[in-house]
């Protein structure tokens, strides 16, 4: 309104009226500058809050995990022992159970996740394309304790009785992988969470993957489907390096919701601080431990040493985060060269 | 006239305020999460009939004792007993308040609860992976009249810190030298072998899933669950059953009067009909009080407890302390708990 009446004083307005409306805007452009810098500052801010987070997080666990790391020094890294009673303490097992369940997951989740997306993107009939996309939605916002009393209760038993006998019977003899499949059909075991993971991460791969297809540019597709490629063509030689930071992101992501969850994995990894060759047997993992054994964790170097765990979990964390965006950096450059 | 009303209103109301607040005392617990089914019945009982609150927080006996070192609560609770070093470190005390203990319980084919007898040695050596098998000789060797199945043993054990695996662990500890010393005993421990469910919840449901296991849960559960339970030969020599009785005659069997600071652990105790894997939780607070009449609202709390809570404990499948004790327990608070000048707390 107030600009509209200075638009018309500025038409019709002799010198005097012309100076007061030029000081007018000079007053308004200086609260609008003034409101500009509040605005700037407070987002600032708040990005900046993450970073103080993230400082102050990382540096509350490195000091209440000091005790323990004068105790066991790099030992730590490389112990599978865990006896709260001697308060001996080792990482080894949670890291490779972690490790070793997360691997699982993507080696499954990340095919099936490709699966959906490339279904819903490129095949799909358009009336299937929105109950399905929901469904992955759905299937994200599920709390992960659902996923481990489901794992526990309705997974672990159908999985003892009609698939680890058949995995232990026609795998567990072959020549290299065959100890991997080897023991008694518990249901329970660093197998059956990776499993429980590879249900919970692909709603998260699915979902980014199909977002970023979907931002393909159409005339790139329909280019190639013109010069007679199949469907595969497109997809692999196409969408695929169109997108490969959103898919390496959306693998990510997953992995991260992997490496972290607890609960679920609580339920179903078995809960044993020792390392077997065999998948079916029991293991643990970082945050599963950290969840089973905090409450009641009684003495600073048994704190302390869980206290660790969770600090080591955030390396790895960074590391893997760190060795995906050097493989993006080195695809880019390779990408360079060969055009 | 006017302000005279008014003056007379704002004393009443004052008046009132006084009164109410001396009427609705709150006080606070944190601690063991094994007895809070029990203490918010009490609570709610409690609150009832005198309007008092207890707040109570199950947050883990490790929890409970690091919160009454802050202070932070009027009472904490452990399901471990502190030793009597400790309590004297803190300058606490420690008082049991119902009782409760671990069972074994197993998943073999046509196994009825109460058809398996162990002893001590044996369910040690099964938990150290010695005994692998379920017709073992020292299996067979007390189960003369059941055809065990040549199957293996499939342990299960807590994967969370818990007072029952304390119970559990000590016991073992008592009846194996071995087991003390290559495992010992804990809220957690390192176990040698088996699969870990997390609370009782989780091992229960391995056990009834896993054909040829054996786990322990707490009394109660068991109970609840209609779990095969196993007989346990106890210090005397005979194979009981976990039930109210035995837990009791564990607990009055026991010689409160010759352990300093109640470090007493209910398990393996003398007794024609004692159950050998039971155990007190505790109370934990401070002797020389600060603020004393907060103290004497905790006591005069576990008094009426005592006093009016068996049968809220009984229908809740805990075991109440016997008579002996809680005279036992009340005498210490007389002589222990102390206002800053001195003189008793309580009663």
């Amino acid at each position: 309104m107030s600009s509209v009446v200075t638009a018309i004083e500025r038409v019709k307005s002799p010198p005097t009226s012309r100076i007061i409306s030029t000081t007018l805007m000079a007053a308004r452009l200086g609260r609008q500058y003034f409101v500009d810098l509040v605005f700037l500052n407070t987002t600032r801010l708040f990005a900046f809050l993450v970073l103080a987070l993230l400082l102050g997080i990382l540096i509350s666990l490195f000091i209440s995990s000091l005790p323990s790391m004068r105790a066991f020094g790099f030992g730590f890294l490389t112990s599978t022992a865990w006896d709260p009673v001697q308060e001996r303490f080792g990482a080894l097992v949670p890291i490779f159970g972690t490790l070793v369940t997360s691997f699982i997951a993507l080696l499954i989740g990340i095919p099936v996740s490709f699966g959906i997306a490339l279904f819903l993107t490129e095949l799909s009939p358009i009336w299937l394309k929105r109950p399905i996309g929901i469904a992955i939605e759905l299937l994200a916002g599920i709390p992960s304790i659902i996923y481990g009393m489901w794992g526990l209760f309705v997974f672990a038993p159908i999985f003892a009785d009609y698939v680890q006998p058949w995995l232990i019977k026609y795998l567990g003899s072959l020549a290299i992988i065959g100890p991997l499949f080897s023991g008694v059909p518990q249901g329970i075991g660093m197998l059956t969470a990776g499993i429980i993971l590879a249900i919970m991460v692909i709603p998260f791969i699915a979902s980014v993957m199909r977002d970023v297809f979907e931002l393909v540019p159409p005339m790139l597709k329909e280019s190639a489907y013109g010069l007679g490629a199949t469907t595969w063509e497109v997809v692999w030689n196409v969408v695929l390096p169109y997108t490969r930071v959103g898919v390496v992101g959306g693998i990510l992501l997953g992995l991260g919701r992997a490496l972290g969850e607890t609960m679920a994995v609580t339920f179903v990894i078995g809960n044993a601080h020792q390392v077997y060759t065999s998948l079916l047997a029991p293991g643990n993992s970082i945050a599963s431990t950290l969840a089973n054994e905090f409450t009641e964790a009684v003495g600073d170097l048994y704190t302390s040493a869980l206290i660790e765990l969770g600090l080591l979990l955030f390396l790895i964390t960074v590391i893997v985060l760190a060795l995906a965006k050097l493989l993006l950096l080195q695809l880019a450059k390779k990408e360079g060269a060969q055009t | 006239m006017r302000a005279k009303h008014i003056c007379a209103a704002m004393a009443l109301a004052g008046a009132a305020i006084i009164s109410v607040s001396a009427v609705a005392v709150e006080i606070t617990g944190a601690g063991a999460t094994f007895p809070y089914p029990i203490y918010a019945k009490w609570a709610e009982a409690y609150k009832g009939k005198t309007g008092n609150e207890l707040n109570y927080q199950s947050i883990g006996s490790g929890g409970g004792i690091k919160q009454i070192q802050n202070k932070t609560v009027d009472f904490g609770a452990s399901d471990m007993p502190l030793k009597p070093d400790d309590l004297d470190k803190n300058g606490l005390m420690q008082f049991p308040t119902v009782i409760g203990g671990a069972v074994p319980v197993v998943n073999l084919k046509g196994i009825k609860p109460g058809e398996i007898r162990l002893s001590g040695a044996v369910l040690a050596n099964i938990y150290l992976g010695k005994i692998k098998k379920w017709n073992d000789p020292a299996i067979a060797a007390l189960n003369s009249n059941v055809s065990l199945p040549d199957q293996d043993i499939t342990v299960v054990h807590r994967s969370d810190g818990s007072g029952t695996t304390f119970i559990w662990s000590n016991y073992l500890s008592k009846v194996s030298p071995e087991w003390k010393d290559k495992v010992g005993e804990g809220t957690s421990i390192g176990w040698p072998t088996g699969v870990g469910g997390k609370g009782n919840e989780g091992v229960a449901s391995y056990v009834l899933r896993l054909n040829g296991s054996i786990g322990y849960v707490e009394y109660a559960y068991a109970l609840q669950n209609k779990m095969a339970y196993c007989l346990v030969q106890n210090h005397d020599g005979r194979f009981v059953a976990p039930n109210i009785d035995t837990f009791k005659a564990a607990a009055a069997g026991a010689d409160w009067n010759r352990a300093p600071g109640m470090y007493l652990i209910l398990t393996d105790q003398p007794g024609a009909n004692a159950w050998p894997i039971s155990g007190a939780t505790f109370i934990l607070v401070y002797k020389s009080q600060d603020k004393p009449t907060q103290a004497k609202e905790v006591l005069k709390f576990f008094e009426w407890a005592y006093a009016n809570g068996d049968k809220l404990a009984e229908e809740l499948d805990y075991v109440p302390l016997p008579n002996s004790v809680v005279a036992l327990i009340q005498s210490s608070w007389k002589n222990q708990i102390k206002d800053s000048s001195g003189n008793p707390v309580w009663p």
